[in-house]
């Protein structure tokens, strides 16, 4: 069955596990979601990523049941769940706020679901002390949540929201109030919850980097619509367009006019300077304007000229930031642009001459195949 | 701040509370006073106080006041918080606005009208439809319920604004029933409001001289009324007494209330 590919989008016509079909939600005369159709399959962990306001958070809350759609549907596992409640659906959220019970225990608030769904008391407390372990706070079951620091209670809060098994979860931002190194940590912890329970995760975040090192696939939404839909790498590798390659990661964009064609390479012209470079491309026309974009690290920088590379430029450095395992480099180029490059510091910058310093002059080089042409 | 300007500061803050308190303070003073003349000192004695507890009329007063208040406090509560509920959780229904500066209204409507309007409503409900047969702690109570469960409300209503409805939702999620939410996560957080509402209404009631004469009938004297109506024939040593004890009993109340609400606040900033 295709449900048993680790890839179930890549295949044609598997079966979703939560469809979302021409979804939208109107506040007054504001849209806040506009028309979006999403599959998302069983096993899933389904990166939300956009700037604030874009809808995000109203998108998740549909599936939660808080917020009536204004038009569309959504079914989960097969079941038409528009416009059922929340407390009947078979999904359960984890609160950006957590938004624990702050009159009960820990343990009382990871109960509080299960007990709602009139499991018996030993079972009950056999899960409880089962979650308490998994996500490690089993000498705090006893705590009120205002004893325990930022990142327990966010533990808390995932485990009370796992322990009824939902079939989808939830994540409102789920680490945004925690420190970079307990971000880290979760992160992992929650990819291996997801590993280990099957449940489906659907993760609101703007925080380009975790959607990276999280999701499966990553629709990236702005001003309540999805401007693209894909695997992390694919989104990096082939944004569609300009604002996406300047939202996830950073991207040189150079605006240029495609001069020929032969076979999988074309020349291009730069708008500005009409220097050519060559790029690969397999859907381009001679004539078209495209802008030509390249990540700042696959452009390769050096003081020796750089032979081997298809494209050249020569230029000066205006700024260096040095950041540990990479720095980054602006360099004021002959065509006129700024263009931004970063490097592995793999050499220790001790001997004075070998590192790249500002006002050098320096050679940046890429290749036909690092760079991409995006329509708009 | 300056030293000179912050020293002028406290000597105004000592001239008001001087102007507030040192009357009650002489009061409470001259209630021990022995003499039988109010304003000459006859050194110390509790006979007043003993006066007072042998009065009958002083106990039936008190004896009413108190049902009255409890009555009323306990029915300001109820209703006080399904309307400040209503007032925070629903989401826009048509004339929320409206409703939410009715509720207000009695807080800056003189008494006199409260208490005049209410005399109206209660004499045209008796010539309509027989009720109330007469006039006494039934109509004392409802009066009183109606300022009181404004305060109830707003206190209720405040608490809610404060919160969001993260915890509401968190339990909708996880399968409690709206109902079931109600009574598992929104009373309890609502408990220590509703305690406090409760004290400031018990208080209200028994402060309440105004509305109560207003909406009384024949044989219902509250304790305020008795008060009043004595120091009409005179300043008496065993009204100071009576009112020393008066006092007590409301800083009591509202103390505890500021108390708790207080604590609730700390509570809230904690969560944050
Ligand atoms: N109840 C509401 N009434 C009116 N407008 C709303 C309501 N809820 C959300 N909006 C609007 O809808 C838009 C999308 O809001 P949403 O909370 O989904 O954004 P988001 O993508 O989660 O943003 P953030 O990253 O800041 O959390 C916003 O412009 C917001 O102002
Ligand atoms: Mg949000």
């Amino acid at each position: 069955m295709t449900q048993d590919s680790p890839y179930p989008w890549r295949e044609e016509g598997a079966t979703p596990f939560i469809k979302i079909e021409g979804l939208s939600k109107r506040f007054g005369s504001f849209t806040a979601v506009d028309d979006v159709s999403l599959d998302i399959f069983k096993g899933e962990l389904f990166g939300l990523l956009g700037g604030s306001g874009c809808g995000k958070t109203t998108l998740l809350r549909m599936l939660a049941g808080f917020e009536t759609p204004t038009s569309g549907s959504i079914f989960i596992d097969g079941a038409d769940m528009t416009h059922v409640p929340p407390y009947e659906r078979p999904v359960n959220m984890m609160f950006q706020s957590y938004a624990l019970f702050p009159h009960m225990s820990v343990e009382k608030n990871i109960a509080y679901g299960l007990k709602r769904d009139g499991v018996n008391r030993s079972e009950i407390s056999d899960r409880v002390a089962e979650m308490l372990k998994m996500v490690e706070l089993s000498e705090f079951g006893r705590r009120k949540p205002s004893q325990l620091s930022g990142g327990q209670r966010q533990r808390v809060a995932l485990a009370r929201a796992l322990v009824k098994r939902p079939k989808v979860l939830l994540l409102d931002e789920p680490l945004a109030a925690l420190d970079k190194r307990l971000r880290e940590q979760t992160q992992f912890e929650l990819m291996n919850i997801q590993d280990q329970l099957g449940v489906t995760f659907v993760v609101v975040t703007h925080d380009q980097e975790e959607a990276m090192t999280l999701s499966t696939r990553i629709a990236v939404m702005d001003a309540g619509r999805f401007i693209q839909i894909g695997e992390p790498a694919e989104i990096y590798e082939n944004p569609a367009s300009s604002f996406i390659a300047n939202f996830i990661g950073s991207a040189n964009l150079l605006p240029a006019k495609i001069l020929e064609r032969h076979g999988g390479v074309a020349v291009l012209e730069h708008s500005g300077s009409k220097r050519q470079f060559k790029v690969a491309t397999d859907s381009t026309q001679v004539g078209d304007t495209p802008t030509l974009a390249i990540r700042p690290e696959k452009i390769l920088i050096d003081k020796a000229p750089l032979n081997q590379c298809d494209n050249q430029l020569q230029g000066t450095v205006r700024e260096v930031a040095y950041l540990g395992k990479i720095s980054t480099y602006r360099v004021e180029t002959d065509i006129g642009e700024i263009i931004e490059v970063t490097a592995p510091n793999q050499v220790r910058p001790t001997g004075v001459g070998h590192k790249i310093d500002w006002d050098d002059s320096v050679h940046l080089g890429w290749n036909a195949d690092s760079a991409v042409l995006l329509a708009e | 701040m300056t030293g000179k300007r912050s020293r002028f500061l406290l000597t105004m803050l000592c001239f008001g509370m001087a102007f507030l308190y040192i009357p009650i303070i002489l009061m409470m003073i001259y209630s021990f006073n022995y003499s039988k003349l109010v304003p000459v000192w006859g050194g110390f004695s509790t006979r007043w106080y003993t006066t007072l507890f042998q009065s009958e009329e002083v106990w039936a007063a008190t004896s009413l006041s108190l049902k009255i208040a409890v009555m009323n406090a306990t029915f300001a509560v109820m209703l006080g918080t399904l309307a400040g509920l209503a007032l925070a959780r629903i989401h826009r229904f048509r004339g929320r606005t409206l409703f939410t500066g009715m509720i207000s209204a009695p807080l800056v409507m003189p008494e006199v009208i409260t208490g005049l309007s209410l005399l109206l409503l209660f004499i045209t409900l008796n010539q309509m439809i027989g009720w109330p047969a007469s006039r006494g702690i039934t109509t004392i109570t409802i009066a009183h319920i109606t300022f009181s469960m404004a305060y109830v409300a707003i206190i209720i209503q405040s608490r809610l604004a404060g919160t969001g409805q993260d915890l509401e939702e968190a339990a909708l999620d996880l399968g409690a029933k709206p109902f079931r939410v109600l009574w598992d996560i929104t009373l309890p957080q609502l408990a220590p409001g509703m305690v406090a509402g409760w004290l400031l209404s018990f208080t209200l009631s028994l402060d309440d001289l105004v509305i109560a004469s207003f909406v009384t009938g024949p044989g219902a004297t509250t304790l305020p009324m008795l008060i009043y109506s004595r120091i009409r024939l005179g300043l008496r040593p065993d009204i100071n007494a009576l009112a020393t004890i008066i006092i007590l009993v409301v800083t009591i109340g509202v103390l505890l209330a500021g108390w708790i609400m207080l604590r609730q606040q700390k509570q809230l900033a904690n969560r944050q």
